[in-house]
C-alpha cells in the first residue's frame, strides 16, 4: 500500500515538475537559511565558550588606577598604585584560591635577523594556574627565577612563529635591547581573547625580571594588575568585597575618596559576551525560521491547487472505493515527500554554505548532528502540517461534487 | 426467492438549489435480484444518474431505505460504504474517468490498491482483467493511446477486477458510436452470463435490448417496468431514441409498478 501511494506521489509530483521544484526550492532556502544561521550562531557560541575557558574561570582582575564616575578608566594601569604586597595581603584572603601580580608593557625582541614587537608580562608562576594555561612544550620558569630576577621567558605560539620561524625556540636566547633572554617554554595556544587581541603574541617572565631589568620603574615593586583567581564561582561576590574592602583599607582611603584601583570580574564580562551571542544566535536561528515558515506556506499554497485541480481525480478514487484516509494520506505523504526531499537539499546547501563561510570569512562555524535532525524533524512538521489542511480538504470532497467538477 | 442485491422502498431525492429543495426523485421502488440485466431508461433530467448515483453509494438519499447485498446503506459509515464501492460495486462512467497520467494497469489496479493487495497480485489481476476485455496488450500504455471504446473496455476492466457482484453503468455507450456500443454491450452481456448483476442507464432501445428488464423513469418516477420483449431485439426496433412498447400516461406510474420480488 505505501509503496503504491509513493509510487503514485511520485507520478504526481513529475507531471508538474517545474511546479513541484520551485515549491521544493522554498524548503531549501528555508532548511539551508536554518542550518547555515545555526552553523554560524553555534559557532559564534563555541568561539565565545572557547576564548572563556582560555580566560581561566572565577578571575578578577584588579587594575590600578582610577575609573571616573563616567566609567572612563583614566589611565588606569598606569598611575602605579598597586604593589607585591597588595597581592600577597590579597593571597591571604577567604575564598581566593591564586593571586598573581602582573607588571606588563610592550618590548621589541630580536633573535638573528628576526624582529618581534611582543607584550611582556611580568609575573609568577601562579598566574599561567589562575589562567589555567598550559605549557605546550619546555618548562615554566619557577619561584626561585622570580626571587633571583633571572632573565628566562616563556612565549607564545605567535612570538614562537615570528620570531623563531621553523626553529624550535625552546633553550634559545633572544634579545631585548642587549640582554639576552633564554626561551624556557612555549605556552599552549589560546587564540583571540573577547576583545578580539591574539593571547599569542605574549611574553611571560618572572616579575621581577619584567620590573628590574626590562621596564626598570622608578616604584619598586609596584604592579600594574593583579589577577585574582576565587576558589568557586559562588565564592566570588564575597571575594569581589573582601578585595574592595582591602585595598581600600591598605590604601588608606577615606569613605569620601574614590577607589584608586579597578577592579574587574571577567568572569561577569565573559558572560555577558556568552548571553550576547547566544541571543545573536537564537535571532539567527529565529530569522531563519521566518523563511522555513514561507516555504510551508509555499507547500500549502500549492498542494491547494493541486487538490482543486485533481478534484475530479478525487471523486473518481472515491468511486472505486478509496476511504477518506487514502485521499488524505496521498496528498499528505505528497507534502511531505516535497518538504523532506527539500530539506534534503536545503541541509547539503546549508553545510555547504557554513564551509564556505568558514573558508572564506575564517569564521567558527559548529554542524551538529542535532541541528540535522532537528532540520529534519521540522521539515516533516512543516510538510505535515501545513500538507494536513490541504489533504484534509481533499478527503472531505463529496464524491458526487467532485466528479462532476470539471 | 434468493435475496435482492438492491431493494429500494420508498426513495425521494431533493436537490437543495438557492431556490429550496428541488425533488429529483419521488417515491422510488425497486428491486433487483442477483444475475439481472437491466436498463433503466427515461428522457433527460429525469432522474436516472440521481439514482444511479445513489444505487453506487456516492449519493445518498433524502427519504426512504436501500438495501444493498442485504445492508440498510444508511447505517454504514462512511468508511464501510467505501468498501462497498471498492468490492461490491463496479462503477462504469459514460465519460469513461480513466487517470490520464496512469498506465492502462496501473488504472485498472486502482481499486485494488484501495483494497490493500499487495503489489504482485495487483499486476497479475489487472493483466487478467485486460485480456478479458481484449486489451492486454496495451497494459503499459497511456489511456490518451487508446480509442474511447478501448477506453471503455478498461473502464469496465477496473470495474471488475475486484470480483465485484454488481456493475452500475451510467451511459456507458453515451459517447461511443453504435458499432462500438454494441461491442461494449456484448461485454456486459457475457459478465452478466458470468453471474455479475448489470444495471446501466441508455438512452438508446437497441442498447437496452440486451439488458433482460426494463425500467422507465419519467419525472423521477418509475412509470415502467418490464421484461425485455423479443421485438425489442429486432433489427426492426432499429436504434430509435423511442420506447418500443407504449408508454403509459405519466400519472399511471405507480401502477405499473412491477416488483419482482
Ligand atoms: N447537484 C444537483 N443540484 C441540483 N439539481 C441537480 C443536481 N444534479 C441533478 N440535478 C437536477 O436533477 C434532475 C435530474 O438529474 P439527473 O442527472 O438525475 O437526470 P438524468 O435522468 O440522468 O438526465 P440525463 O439523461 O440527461 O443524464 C435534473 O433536473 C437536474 O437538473
Ligand atoms: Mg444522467
Amino acid at each position: 500500500m505505501l509503496g503504491a501511494m509513493l509510487h503514485e506521489a511520485w507520478r504526481a509530483m513529475g507531471a508538474n515538475r517545474l511546479r513541484t521544484l520551485l515549491t521544493m526550492l522554498g524548503m531549501v532556502i528555508g532548511v539551508g537559511a536554518v542550518v547555515l544561521m545555526m552553523a554560524i550562531g553555534q559557532g559564534a557560541q563555541y568561539a565565545v565558550a572557547q576564548t572563556i575557558s582560555s580566560m581561566g574561570s572565577n578571575i578578577f582582575v584588579v587594575l590600578s588606577g582610577f575609573t571616573s564616575t563616567g566609567g572612563v578608566r583614566s589611565g588606569s594601569g598606569n598611575a602605579p598604585t598597586l604593589n607585591v604586597s597588595d597581592a600577597n595581603a590579597i593571597a591571604e584572603l577567604d575564598g581566593v584560591d591564586t593571586v598573581a601580580p602582573v607588571h606588563w608593557g610592550s618590548v621589541q625582541m630580536v633573535y638573528g635577523p628576526n624582529n618581534w614587537n611582543a607584550w611582556v608580562q611580568g609575573t609568577t608562576p601562579a598566574y599561567l594556574d589562575a589562567r589555567s594555561w598550559p605549557i605546550a612544550d619546555g618548562a615554566s620558569f619557577t619561584d626561585s627565577d622570580v626571587r633571583a630576577a633571572t632573565r628566562v621567558a616563556l612565549i607564545g605560539r605567535t612570538v614562537a612563529q615570528n620570531l623563531f620561524g621553523d626553529e624550535n625556540p625552546v633553550g634559545k636566547t633572544f634579545r631585548i635591547g642587549q640582554a639576552p633572554f633564554t626561551v624556557l617554554g612555549v605556552l599552549a595556544p589560546k587564540g583571540q581573547n573577547l576583545e578580539g587581541r591574539d593571547q599569542d603574541d605574549l611574553v611571560v617572565m618572572p616579575l621581577t625580571t619584567a620590573q628590574r631589568k626590562v621596564f626598570g620603574t622608578p616604584f619598586q615593586g609596584s604592579v600594574r594588575q593583579i589577577l585574582v583567581k576565587a576558589s568557586s564561582a559562588e565564592a566570588m561576590p564575597a571575594v569581589e568585597k573582601s578585595i574592595e574592602a582591602l585595598l581600600r583599607q591598605r590604601h588608606r582611603l577615606r569613605d569620601s575618596a574614590d577607589n584608586d584601583f579597578t577592579l574587574r570580574n571577567l568572569t561577569a564580562v565573559a558572560d555577558t559576551a556568552a548571553e550576547t551571542t547566544r541571543v545573536m544566535s537564537l535571532l539567527l536561528g529565529a530569522i531563519a525560521s521566518v523563511s522555513l515558515l514561507v516555504g510551508g506556506i509555499g507547500i500549502m499554497n500549492i498542494m491547494l491547487v493541486s487538490v482543486t485541480e485533481r478534484t475530479r481525480e478525487i471523486g473518481i478514487r472515491m468511486a472505486i472505493g478509496a476511504r477518506e484516509r487514502d485521499i488524505l494520506a496521498q496528498f499528505l505523504l505528497e507534502a511531505i515527500i516535497i518538504s523532506v526531499i527539500g530539506c534534503a537539499i536545503g541541509l547539503i546547501l546549508g553545510v555547504g554554505g557554513a564551509l564556505l563561510v568558514n573558508q572564506l570569512a575564517k569564521m567558527t562555524v559548529v554542524v551538529s548532528g542535532s541541528s540535522v535532525l532537528t532540520a529534519f524533524a521540522v521539515a516533516a512538521g512543516v510538510g505535515i502540517f501545513f500538507g494536513f489542511y490541504p489533504a484534509r480538504k481533499a478527503a472531505r470532497l463529496d464524491p458526487i461534487e467532485a466528479l462532476r467538477y470539471q | 426467492m434468493s435475496e435482492a442485491v438492491i431493494r429500494i422502498e420508498s426513495l425521494f431525492k431533493a436537490y437543495d438549489t438557492p431556490a429550496g429543495p428541488f425533488p429529483v426523485l419521488k417515491d422510488v421502488n425497486l428491486s433487483i435480484l442477483p444475475g439481472e440485466f437491466v436498463a433503466i431508461m427515461g428522457p433527460s433530467g429525469s432522474g436516472k444518474s440521481t439514482f444511479m448515483n445513489i444505487l453506487g453509494c456516492l449519493d445518498r438519499p433524502s427519504e426512504g431505505r436501500y438495501f444493498l447485498a442485504g445492508s440498510n446503506v444508511a447505517e454504514l459509515g462512511k468508511d464501510a460504504t467505501a468498501a462497498l464501492r471498492n468490492r461490491t460495486i463496479g462503477f462504469v462512467f459514460q465519460g469513461f474517468n480513466l487517470l490520464p497520467r496512469m498506465t492502462l494497469a496501473d488504472n485498472v489496479a486502482l481499486p485494488l490498491v484501495y483494497s490493500g493487495i499487495g503489489h504482485a497480485e495487483r499486476r497479475a489481476r489487472a493483466q487478467e482483467m485486460l485480456d478479458k476485455v481484449g486489451l492486454g496488450r496495451y497494459a503499459g500504455s497511456l489511456p490518451s493511446r487508446i480509442s474511447g471504446g478501448q477506453q471503455q473496455r478498461v473502464a469496465i476492466a477496473r470495474a471488475l477486477v475486484n470480483r465485484p457482484r454488481l456493475i452500475l453503468a451510467d451511459e456507458p455507450t453515451g459517447n461511443l458510436d453504435s458499432h462500438t456500443s454494441h461491442e461494449i454491450m456484448e461485454v456486459f452481456r457475457e459478465l452478466n452470463e458470468e453471474g455479475i448483476t448489470v444495471v446501466l442507464i441508455t438512452h438508446e432501445g437497441d442498447i437496452a435490448a440486451f439488458a433482460k428488464r426494463q425500467v422507465r423513469f419519467l419525472d423521477g418516477e418509475i412509470v415502467e417496468d418490464r421484461p425485455t420483449l423479443s421485438h425489442d431485439l429486432s433489427p426492426a426496433g432499429g436504434r430509435g431514441t423511442q420506447p418500443a412498447a407504449p408508454l403509459p400516461p405519466a400519472g399511471e406510474g405507480p401502477g405499473e409498478r412491477a416488483t419482482p420480488c
